[in-house]
């Protein structure tokens, strides 16, 4: 199949422009401060930041439904937001608390709601392909209009789980949305040092499924394509995949000094930051004036302090429940 | 069990497929995925004519992809199927590790208990059909290890046909290994069989001077090397595992302190094996009880080879068994 240009991006309307801003700055702000908080000892363990990288995100959720199924990485608190899960519950997560949405059995690369069907932060690179194409199988041998986004970066690419689960669900016609975020680093090696083709799309159109490359860096860009994307998978006609070209400003983990990458090469993906750069497009259309950017700065700022209060309150599980969950405490029906 | 009921003569391979045809009778969330199990009629014939029947949508041919189809299945079982995923051999299962031990058995912890995995997998396991190593490992004991899955081992027909059904009841992951040199074996059963218990082993052979503990493949082997010994005097009890994880250690012990003495016979290798395990709880629960130490048969520490008689000598085998037993016996007896 032949690739697909760029999507062009297009004029949006003031009050969803403003909501796009809203979330990206949402979940910045958000993890700006778990890096305090980690460096304050309050999250410990792996915590892996997504700054740089939130249009993605934001633009590719804003394609599912409640229905709809989420399969993301271990870089994935602004996935768990954006799909409602309360920051609260994220927060005391991270602080191992018992309200945590995994009841501190998971961490930072282990948010899991059901009720938001959110299947898992997983941190095994290419672990979550094959659960996603297992999600969509289910939809589709139940004759349920779902769809399944999966979430992974460019260094599953390497990994054999990618191509199994995108030569099954391509096979099976599966209704999986594959996005990939491609920040260009499987942790410290670079894209062109790890695949012999970097091109990711002619990857994926071997497997016989609609890729095309998205501007990672443009909300809108990510938004409409990944519109475009679901509508072509609600229809039944497969799976598909959109690479997303992005770039992660932080360390890889909170141990990262970077030996990989110049601050030059930094530098320069920053002058695209998807916020700053969206934020003066808004100004310059006159949709974002200095009182709404406080309005929405101030309500990002309200909702993180209130969950670290959450999770501040949160209660340790006593050293007795240890061994739950291990097992089934009922039986299935 | 009144003496009138009507018994049948069938296979272990024949039971096997009348469970999984009655598992796919009685709930419409039930699907077989697996190497060859349509169209070929499953590599030991075990899912021969299901295709026919049930049709591939439900009888599902995949691609030489373990990692995939295994992780689809757990997928599928977390959005509401109940998946049988059947990989060819238990050396093929490897190729299905990160699945397995990362996803099926640490999901329902990591989510704090919110998504289970009713997952079956049934694979083949053992040696002694000059498979040489790559299919002929016994490994069932290795999985044993890991806690968040169950180990069943049906060594009867009564097991091969009562096993699947408790298993996909079971709202956890439960892996089923069938013992390739028992898919030929012929017997009776009652016509009406059906779903048997999975948690308590079972004393095959009554007997008061030494227990012989054991499962699976050589579960008649050793049966078999209790009746050369009840010739020459010794009166041997058989206690039949049939589920490896968790272990019925109150059923072990309760025959080591009638006996006071005990073998375990394992296909397994010796060093960190089940029999390590079973060796150790019975030194914790019944050390004064004991007349002798216990030991163990187990294979050879090699790759299970080729040619016959190399094969022969890496197992155990009935006449190790009673050698072992009457030198125990005739030196502390």
């Amino acid at each position: 199949m032949a690739l697909k240009p760029d999507i062009v991006t297009s004029n949006v309307d003031a009050d969803h422009a403003l909501a796009l801003l809203q979330e990206m700055v949402r979940i910045r702000r958000f993890e700006e401060k778990c890096a305090e908080l980690y460096s304050a000892t309050k999250i410990r363990g792996f915590l892996h930041l997504y700054i740089g990288e939130e249009a993605v995100a934001v633009g590719a959720m804003r394609a599912l439904t409640p229905e709809d199924s989420v399969v993301a990485t271990y870089r994935e608190h602004g996935h768990a937001l954006l799909r409602g899960i309360p920051a609260g519950a994220i927060m005391a997560e991270m602080f191992g608390k018992q309200e945590g949405c995994s009841r501190g059995r998971g961490g930072s690369m282990h948010l899991f709601d059901a009720k938001h069907r959110f299947f898992g932060g997983n941190a095994i690179v290419g672990g979550g392909l094959p659960l996603a194409v297992g999600i969509a199988l289910a939809d589709k041998l139940a004759h349920r209009s779902r769809v399944t986004a999966c979430f992974f970066g460019d260094g599953a690419v390497a990994e054999g789980e990618f191509h199994e689960s995108m030569n099954l669900a391509a096979l099976w016609k599966l209704p999986v949305l594959f996005f990939c975020e491609n920040n260009l680093y499987g942790m410290g090696t670079a894209l062109r040092r790890a695949e012999s083709e970097t091109d990711l799309c002619l990857k994926a159109s071997s497997y016989e499924m609609p890729a095309w490359p998205v501007d990672g860096m443009d909300v809108v860009a990510c938004e409409e394509a990944a519109h475009r994307a679901a509508l072509e998978v609600r229809g039944g006609a497969g799976p598909c995949f959109l690479e997303f070209r992005t770039y992660r400003f932080r360390a890889h983990s909170m141990y990262d000094p970077q030996l990989y990458r110049s601050k030059v090469e930094v530098e320069e993906w920053k002058k695209h930051d998807p916020i700053s750069t969206f934020r003066d497009r808004l100004t310059a259309d006159g949709i974002l004036d200095d009182a709404k950017l406080k309005l929405i700065e101030d309500a990002a700022a309200a909702e993180i302090e209130e969950a670290i209060a959450f999770a501040e309150a949160g209660t340790w599980e006593p050293d007795e429940e240890l061994t739950r969950f291990a097992y089934s405490e009922v039986k299935a029906s | 069990m009144s003496a009138d009921v009507t018994k049948i003569t069938i296979t272990y391979r024949e039971a096997m497929r009348q469970a999984i045809r009655d598992a796919m009778n009685r709930d419409a969330r039930v699907f077989l995925m697996g190497e060859d199990v349509g169209a070929y009629g499953g590599c030991y014939a075990v899912t021969k004519g299901l295709l026919d029947e049930f049709g591939p949508e439900r009888i599902r041919d995949t691609p030489l992809s373990e990692s995939a189809f295994v992780g689809a299945g757990i997928g599928a079982a977390m959005n509401g199927m109940r998946p049988i995923v059947e990989i060819m051999t238990v050396n093929f299962s490897l190729l299905a590790l990160d699945q397995i031990i990362n996803n099926a058995a640490t999901i329902l912890h990591m989510s704090g208990g919110q998504f289970n995995i009713p997952l079956v997998i049934r694979m083949t396991t053992g040696a002694g059909r000059q498979l040489a190593a790559q299919h002929s490992h016994s490994l069932e004991g290795w999985y044993a290890h890991i806690p968040g899955i169950k180990v069943l081992a049906p060594a009867t027909l009564e097991d091969a046909r009562g096993m699947l059904w408790t298993a996909l009841e079971d709202p956890d992951p439960v892996l089923i290994f069938e013992h390739g040199t028992l898919y030929n074996m012929e017997g009776e059963l009652a016509a009406d069989a059906g779903p048997v218990e999975i948690a308590k082993a079972a004393v095959r052979r009554a007997g008061s001077d030494i227990s012989l503990i054991t499962y699976g493949g050589t579960l008649f082997k050793t049966l078999e090397a209790a009746e050369q010994l009840a010739s020459s005097g010794i009166d041997a009890e058989v206690v039949d595992l049939r589920t490896l994880r968790p272990l019925d250690t109150e059923t072990i012990l309760d025959s080591v302190n009638r006996t006071h003495r005990a073998v375990i016979i394992d296909e397994g290798w010796r060093s960190g094996s089940i029999s390590a395990e079973i060796s150790a709880r019975i030194m914790e629960g019944a050390f004064y009880e004991l007349d002798l130490p216990v030991e163990r048969i187990c294979s050879a520490e090699v790759p299970i080879p080729y040619a016959k008689h190399l094969e022969e000598a890496a197992l155990p085998q009935a006449s190790t068994i009673v050698a072992t037993v009457t030198r125990m016996i005739g030196a502390h007896g």
